[in-house]
């Protein structure tokens, strides 16, 4: 038997996203970039928004999600991608714009953006990766760093008294009143995944909806710059990250539920 | 005819909108003009001061050293400008919170009693329009027809009920206005 | 003839970007520049044309709430002064490494730091050499009236569009806050994504349709030298810009002895200045640039083969009198260019000017 008989349409039982384009990626093997990036894919083609959606990417290993995913797409400045968006989603709002950030680049650098864009409602998506470390510029502290977690910035563990706390920004941004839907997902197991893709979806369908912004947290492995093999970070993941970014969701609702009473009386 | 005005006083005085409604006073008249004003913080109830030039022909500076006619609502604008009107120009000041009276005695100088004028007509805010009726006098550079019309493009639409209130004050102002010297 | 109104150059700014199909504005307060923002926020445009203003969060934010709009094919501009265009410059070198069109108003105010709010030229180096980081030029436009403040917005536009490119009007705290009489432009209608992409091609991120390839807006290529092409494209597009965009205005040059070479409030200062001297018998003329870059380096250099001396008069400590030496420079006429300025938010006089003019060039 050829190769070639095996590959037929009945044999078929996965295939690539059609919005995955075949450029190889540069993401290290274990590294959750690539199956977020195939979420994306599966749910802006399903929903048949390819035509609609602009992508913004970040400054950080995601920088070249334009290169992976087929749709039109922009690149920010380091933590810029929430303005950028805001720019591209107010001019043109019978469009679909995310923005996919990791942690220096959403947590640290662009704290001002993100809380600015969030607590204004602009319509759209945020997928954040957080993986608790700098990957693209070689293993530095990020903001969602755990304590005594080595990094090349903190050689000796990260020390609050020098480096304050680690940052759970998805829980503040969970207190804005112009999020609609924020929740705290994973991708390393196929039930996580399935979860992941559904949540992603959601955000998507709200933003549409023009119900504020949408933001969605995946707590991420990097087991090059963890030092670790991908199962073993998936498991360090599990015992060290989660029970501080406990997967779930935070808020579901809408910008247009607020009714705030601290309006002016006129 | 080229006519160069700093009006200088407290902010809040209206100094600056009697500087716009003369401008556009010009702007009816078919004259060239220009209006810069001090600004920023430093106006918020401190000093305020409006260059006005009012020309027939293209006005090139807005910004210049001395004046024909210097409008003096307060003492520190005294002490900055009187030396600042030109020898024969014209000097125009309020004598209420003026403490030290002009004393060139090169110009022609004008007195208004335009706060307690304001106060008589009942309603305070229209000082600025009495002086500016004080400096029609003193110097025509534009007919009352005009002024009117500068009135109504100045002013928002919905303080329009204003402007005859207002044009009683300007000839008030016309009226009261007393040359304390001539140059 | 169009409308014609006392306004405040910042306001028309407001009012000319309406008038020009201004699909959005983003800014951040600051002194002197405020009323632009304000004029729009009064105005509603979003009734009216269906132009997008925010107030954004930082001027960081706001260019780059440019860069977004701009990279899907909107016409859109930001205001502010000095230092607000300090912290704007990483989003104008982005933007201008992306190709994107855009216009930035900076009404310029006296630093360095907070400095003052007073009126300033004292960045044009900034605007005219880079600002931000990388080899970038700004188109910069210098309009030394209210009227010009009108006309140049919707120039800037049709500029920044042509070569796709940010423009830059630069002006100071005397133009923005000043009123005089101005012509408003007629309302043209905001044009349509289709209109963009048939009048200056498809580059847009508007959504990828299936018979396209992917629109990327980015300035990062990690190749050296996919890099030096995307720079010697952009060199090219300089150096196109200064064959043909120069624009720059004459007044009296013809019979000059010393030219006086002054752009934006300070032209306003110089043409009182040749008034006053020629009164008193000198024979001067006020060349004004116009567009700050591409700089008039030829009729500079054309003046200096028949003229006994230039003098730039500036409100900073002497920036544009180096492209006026370079311009000089390259003629080989030994021409003295001196210099006269003030700096901190202090205006220079126009008797100020001749006095500088006669202890530097005339002498006595």
């Amino acid at each position: 038997m050829q190769i070639t008989d095996i590959i037929n349409p009945e044999n078929l039982v996965y295939e690539k996203p059609k919005l995955l384009t075949s450029n190889t990626m540069h993401y290290c093997p274990g590294c959750s970039h690539g199956v977020v990036h195939k979420l994306l894919a599966e749910v802006i083609e399903e929903l048949g928004i390819q035509e609609k959606t602009i992508g913004v990417s970040p400054v950080g290993c995601g920088v070249f999600a334009y290169n992976y995913i087929d749709i039109d797409w922009q690149e920010a400045a380091h933590g810029r991608a929430p303005a950028v968006a805001c720019g591209i989603s107010r001019t043109n709002p019978d469009k679909v714009v995310f923005t996919y950030q990791g942690d220096g680049d959403l947590a640290s650098i662009g704290t001002g953006e993100i809380m600015h864009a969030c607590n204004r409602g602009d319509d759209f998506v945020v997928i954040f990766i957080n993986n608790g470390i700098y990957g693209m510029t070689g293993g530095q502290m990020a903001p969602t760093t755990l304590l005594g977690q080595v990094t090349a910035t903190t050689p000796c563990g990260r020390d609050a008294a020098m480096n304050g706390y680690p940052l759970k920004i998805t829980e503040l941004i969970a207190q804005l009143p112009g999020t609609s839907y924020v929740t705290r997902q994973s991708v390393h197991t196929p039930a996580a995944i399935r979860k992941c893709k559904k949540a992603i979806a959601k955000a998507f369908t709200s933003a549409q909806e023009k119900k504020g912004t949408a933001f969605v947290e995946v707590v991420s492995t990097c087991n090059m710059n963890w030092k670790l093999p991908p199962v073993e970070a998936n498991q360090w993941m599990e015992e060290n990250m989660f029970p501080f970014y406990p997967p779930g969701d935070m808020k579901d609702g809408s910008k247009h539920d607020i009714h705030p009473n601290n309006t002016v009386k006129s | 005819m080229t006519e160069e005005i700093i009006i200088a006083g407290f902010g809040g005085q209206g100094v600056l909108s009697m500087g716009k409604i003369l401008a556009y006073s010009g702007v009816m008249a078919n004259q060239e003009v220009s209006w810069f004003p001090s600004y920023g913080p430093e106006m918020r109830g401190g000093t305020a001061n409006v260059t006005v030039i009012l020309s027939d022909n293209r006005i090139s500076s807005p910004i210049v050293n001395e004046f024909d006619t210097a409008i003096i609502l307060n003492q520190q604008s005294m002490d900055k400008f009187e030396k600042t009107v030109k020898p024969g120009g014209v000097l125009i000041y309020d004598p209420n919170g003026i403490i030290h009276p002009p004393k060139r005695k090169d110009i022609n100088i004008y007195k208004i009693e335009g706060t307690l004028i304001a106060a008589e007509m009942g309603n305070v805010k229209t000082f600025n329009m009495v002086v500016l009726g004080a400096y029609l006098k003193a110097k025509p550079v534009v007919k009352m027809e005009s002024v009117d019309l500068g009135l109504q493009k100045s002013l928002p639409p919905r303080h329009h009920k204003l402007i005859p209130l207002n044009l009683a004050a300007i000839q008030k102002g016309y009226e009261m206005v007393e040359k304390v010297q001539s140059a | 003839m169009g409308e014609l109104r006392l306004m405040k150059g910042n306001e028309v700014i407001a009012e000319a970007a309406i008038r020009c199909g201004c699909d959005g504005y983003f800014g951040y307060p600051i002194t002197p520049q405020s009323e632009v923002m304000e004029t729009l926020m009064e105005r509603e445009p979003w009734n009216e044309t269906g132009m997008v203003v925010l107030q954004a969060e930082s001027e960081v934010a706001s260019i780059n709430m440019l860069y977004g709009a701009a990279g899907s094919g909107k016409k859109v501009m930001t205001s502010s002064s000095s230092p607000g265009i300090s912290l704007m410059s990483e989003g104008i070198s982005y933007i201008a490494g992306a190709e994107l069109p855009c216009v930035i108003v900076n009404v310029q105010r006296g630093g360095p730091g907070l400095g003052t709010i007073q009126p300033s030229q004292a960045d044009y180096f900034q605007s005219t050499k880079g600002g931000g980081h990388g080899d970038y030029r700004l188109i910069v436009l210098a309009p030394s009236s209210v009227q010009e403040m009108n006309d140049f917005v919707d120039l800037s536009f049709e500029l920044a569009f042509k070569y796709r490119n940010p423009a830059m009007i630069l002006t100071d705290g005397v133009i923005g806050q000043m009123m005089e009489k101005v012509e408003l432009s007629d309302f043209k209608p905001r044009m349509s994504p289709n209109e963009i992409e048939k009048k200056y091609g498809s580059w847009a991120t508007l959504g990828k349709p299936k018979n396209r390839g992917r629109n990327i807006i980015t300035s990062l290529e990690m190749d050296s030298h996919r890099m030096e092409v995307n720079n010697r494209r952009f060199q090219e597009k300089y150096k196109q810009m200064e064959e043909l965009e120069v624009r720059y205005e004459e007044i009296q040059c013809d019979d000059a002895d010393y030219v006086l070479v002054a752009f934006g409030s300070s032209a306003r200062i110089c043409q009182k200045a040749v008034d006053i001297a020629r009164n008193n018998g000198l024979k001067v003329g006020l060349l004004r640039p116009i567009t700050l870059f591409p700089f008039p380096k030829k009729p500079i250099g054309e003046l200096a083969k028949r003229v006994k001396g230039f003098l730039t008069v500036e409100m900073n400590a002497g920036q544009m009198v180096e492209d006026v030496q370079l311009a000089v420079a390259k003629t080989k006429c030994s021409v003295p260019v001196e210099y006269f300025g003030r700096m901190g938010g202090i205006v220079p006089t126009p008797l100020e000017v001749v006095e500088a003019l006669k202890q530097k060039l005339i002498g006595g």
